[in-house]
């Protein structure tokens, strides 16, 4: 990448221009200012360069996202245009069985992921982390859950836990008895936590990955000659210094653990496994709104909760790494 | 790495190696090469490597051997046979006989190719004008990006869906394809490699003359080509394997992207476990293969994005 700039760079530093030299330039944060005379040239083109993306961020994004929370104060429906109704959708929120089976779900989704997706993958990091022969074959392989995509991963897991499959087969050629992971309310919920962990492994081992490398290795010599134990020296040397990594993935994987919806869809069918016990509120969503009959206005009343819930979520971590500072 | 490397303590499970701690721990530390490990820790390592790898990777051969799997070989057997006995691509003709899964393979790969191309280019031209011209508005330009970011798009389904129906564009691949076809992540990660590109190379070509089309061909393009073919893997893979959306905007079978068309054949044929482990396989294998010769910029996409993200 550099070397490109710097070769074409020859052919054009020849010709020093009046805003040529002095000139803070390079790479920054914040934007370096472009000389007076490129600015004045650059009155049309920047509109015409962010438009494209403007106009798809704006209209397939932000404005659904502002008439979700307007849809939410209105009794609309699909094909049926809504009136204002206030807080009527809210109101049947707290009475709706489903929603509260969805937003414990949910809830519970992050509950159990977040620590998994914290902690195993920075062991996995640290297995990995060493070159040794064929290492990059492990890391690669690892890596392999995060490619597919999450129909094939749900279907793999479907037929692994079928009462007749793999898991089951070998659980009662050692047996220990069949366990019906796809029935039981709760064992489907579980299962599908385990999916969603044994998907997202490789994705923030990765992430872990860079920033031990970042860690000098130095603090575990120092802390091996002082006598600390290998253990002594995960909870004393790594964990410190990979901290904020460890808020970024929680952050990451809270905020898309309480959007879960594709696992469980699959797993437990679109009307959440027995009685909808399994039901997520995503799932809730796509099933409340959808349809010739779908009630927007009510569905995006959940989006609402949906969006107030990621946004607490982000704001708790990053207050829970504040926190840490002092 | 160094937490569970160097010293032999960690042979708790092996206390005939806790007699040479101290005799040695030195050394080791200071080997000038990181240091030597030893060859218990060594073999500690690779079992690990293998257990995990057997739960990582074990689940896609066991569907690869399901599916490959003849009419009157006992899949259910405990102890469970991994290999099949009589492998035939029987299960594969049988999936083209039940729903057209070449033709939603080619749905996907008409989605995931122009998400690729839309990507590359209005994320690169927006992440231009955000890190390199001048205007005015150019702030909040940026700030609509990363607000656009923010949005849980799981909780916009419902109007994005509706604002689809007022376009017309339902249930046809160009409504699949349009809400995701110039991300904002994207823009913000093309914005950066920008921003970090040396200013002195452009400045010069303008004073040479060049217009603000030929600096952004001529220089800044070539010299993000990284990022930009970071931006096209994760385009292709997230059309690839994208469920939720396709899902609510699609209704019409003909027109089934590969994981819609998947899901509706669990749906339809859930009993028939060779025939969805063939389908499963159509559709892993395309991206297993990118992987396999892109690994690079695979994992180097996933630095870039978690930073943003």
């Amino acid at each position: 990448m550099k070397s490109t700039a710097a070769a074409s760079a020859p052919a054009t530093a020849g010709a020093p221009g009046p805003s040529g030299p002095g000139r803070p330039s390079g790479p920054a944060d914040t934007a370096a200012p472009p000389p007076r005379r490129i600015r004045r040239q650059l009155v049309t083109s920047p509109w015409l360069f962010a438009a494209p993306g403007l106009a798809i961020v704006g209209v397939f994004i932000l404005y659904p996202f502002v008439s979700t929370v307007i849809n939410s104060f209105t009794d609309k429906r699909q094909l049926i245009e809504g009136k204002y109704v206030g807080l009527a959708n809210f109101r049947e929120l707290l009475h709706d069985d489903m929603f509260w089976i969805g937003l414990r779900n949910s809830t519970l989704y992050v509950l159990v992921v977040v620590p998994a997706l914290v902690v195993l993958p920075l062991l996995l990091a640290l297995l990995v982390q060493k070159q040794i022969p064929g290492i990059t074959f492990f890391r690669s392989a690892f890596y392999t859950p995060v490619v597919a995509s999450i129909v094939v991963v749900g279907l793999i897991w479907v037929w692994m836990l079928d009462e007749r499959g793999l898991v089951n087969a070998v659980l009662e050629a050692v047996g220990a008895g069949k366990v019906g992971f796809l029935s039981d309310q709760w064992l489907l919920l579980f299962s599908a936590m385990a999916v969603t962990v044994w998907k997202g492994l490789g994705y923030y081992m990765i992430i872990y990955l860079a920033a031990l490398a970042n860690v000098p290795r130095e603090l575990h010599e120092a802390a091996a000659v002082d006598g600390a134990g290998p253990i002594r020296r995960f909870v004393s040397v790594t964990v410190p210094a990979v901290r904020s990594t460890m808020v970024l993935v929680a952050a990451l994987s809270s905020v898309a653990a309480f959007k879960v919806f594709s696992e469980v869809y699959l797993m437990a069918g679109p009307t959440g496994g027995p009685a909808g016990e399994d039901t997520t509120l995503v799932m809730l969503v796509q099933r409340t709104g959808t349809g010739l009959t779908g009630r927007v206005g009510y569905a995006s009343a959940i989006s609402v909760v949906i969006f107030v819930v990621t946004v607490a979520l982000m704001l708790l971590v990053l207050r829970a790494d504040r926190k840490e500072d002092k | 790495m160094p937490t569970t490397a160097k010293d032999p303590s960690v042979s708790r499970t092996d206390p005939a190696e806790s007699a040479p701690r101290t005799r040695t721990r030195r050394r080791r530390v200071t080997d000038e090469n990181g240091r030597r490990m030893p060859v218990w820790e060594l073999l500690l390592r690779y079992a690990l490597l293998l257990v995990v790898l057997a739960l990582m990777i074990g689940p896609f051969l066991w569907q690869l051997s399901t599916s490959l799997k003849g009419p009157h070989e006992n899949i259910f057997s405990s102890p469970p046979s991994f290999l099949p006995s009589d492998p035939t691509l029987h299960n594969y003709e049988r999936v083209a006989d039940t729903i057209p899964v070449w033709d939603y393979a080619l749905n996907s790969l008409k989605v995931a190719a122009a998400n690729v191309f839309t990507n590359c280019v209005g994320a690169a031209l927006a992440g231009y004008a955000l890190a390199r011209l001048r205007y005015r508005g150019r702030k909040a330009a940026t700030l609509v990006f990363i607000l656009a970011m923010l949005v849980p798009v799981e909780g916009i389904i419902i109007a994005q869906f509706t604002t689809m129906r007022d376009l017309g564009l339902n249930n046809t691949l160009m409504g699949v394809l349009l809400p995701g076809c110039v991300s904002a992540l994207n823009v913000l990660l093309m914005r950066n490699a920008f921003l970090n590109l040396p200013y002195e190379v452009e400045e010069a070509a303008f004073v040479d003359g060049a217009n603000v089309w030929q600096r952004f061909f001529r220089i800044a393009l070539p010299a993000v080509k990284g990022t930009l073919a970071v931006v096209a893997i994760f385009a292709f893979m997230g059309a690839w394997d994208d469920f939720l959306w396709p899902l609510i905007v699609l209704s019409d079978p003909d027109k089934f992207t590969l994981t819609i068309g998947l899901n509706y054949l669990h749906g339809t044929f859930a009993n028939d476990e060779r025939l969805v482990a063939a389908g499963t396989v159509i559709a892993v294998l395309p991206l297993i293969v990118l992987f396999a010769c892109l690994q690079r910029y695979f994992f180097r996409g996933v630095g870039e994005g978690a930073v943003k993200g």
